[in-house]
């Protein structure tokens, strides 16, 4: 049987790749990729704790399916946005985009 | 026998996702991507979430990784060959390994659980009872914010003037 810290361990790993991801790459849509890659990893916990935690119902599970819920409105939404920066600036990355920057 | 099936997804998707991450090519991210969301799909097989393995493949796989391909195919020049990562690498990459570690530090030794609760029968008819009792504001309010993600995208793509 795995114990639950490797499923933890594997959700904190893949919650810094998207970290990084997030913290460095340049193109918008990048952003986005990585931010959905946190999402996952926040996902893989909450479904892990929601197996091993003593007299635990599937509340786990159904917080997994909000957090999807969300991250496809997000996904629609930031898409969106992304399309409306290219129109106005024929670029999408974001270090570029600097219009109210100081 | 499980265990060996959990570091093979576990590798797979870390790899996957590090490939997200690193790919030079904003195409090769999102085809490793779709390969990462299969892991996860994977991992929530082995925790008796099969139906949330289901959703995963429809809604990530089949859907918000070909919503992120279309939108690379509409602004990004493919391979234009500029620099992908911006200046704060460094930091960044500390920040991201300091989270890591103390992410890791913290379920290997904030979280004592030993053994696992028994199984739940019928995972989604379960589910789908909890989403219509005990979760039924969240599920509508989930709705309502479904609603406005669409309209909010439909009025921020369209075009000025149409």
């Amino acid at each position: 049987m795995i114990p639950l810290s490797y499923y933890l361990t594997l959700g904190a790993l893949l919650f810094g790749v998207g970290m990084f991801g997030a913290l460095t790459r340049r193109n918008a849509i990048a952003i986005l990729m990585a931010v959905e890659l946190m999402l996952n990893a926040v996902n893989v916990n909450f479904i892990a704790l929601s197996r091993y935690l003593p007299n635990s119902t599937l509340d786990g599970q159904v917080f997994a399916i909000f957090v999807i819920t969300v991250a496809a409105a997000e996904a629609a939404v930031g898409l969106a946005i992304v399309l409306g920066l290219y129109r106005n600036f024929k670029t999408v990355n974001v270090d570029e985009i600097n219009l109210m920057k100081w | 026998m499980t265990e060996v099936f959990f570091f093979a997804l576990a590798v797979f998707t870390v790899a996957a996702a590090l490939l997200v991450v690193l790919a030079r090519n904003i195409v090769h991210s999102a085809v490793a991507l779709i390969f990462s969301f299969c892991g996860v799909a994977g991992i929530y097989v082995l925790l008796d979430a099969e139906f949330l393995a289901a959703v995963q493949v429809l809604i990530y796989v089949g859907g918000i990784t070909i919503l992120l391909l279309f939108a690379i195919m509409l602004t990004t020049r493919i391979a234009s060959g500029a620099e992908v990562f911006n200046e704060q690498v460094g930091a960044s990459a500390v920040v991201a390994v300091g989270t890591t570690a103390i992410l890791i530090y913290a379920s290997l030794v904030g979280i004592q659980i030993s053994g696992q609760a028994p199984a739940t029968r019928e995972t989604t008819s379960t589910l789908g009872r909890l989403l219509l009792t005990t979760h039924v504001l969240p599920f509508e309010v989930a709705s309502v914010l479904l609603l406005a993600a669409m309209v909010g995208a439909i009025i921020l793509a369209r075009r000025e003037g149409e």
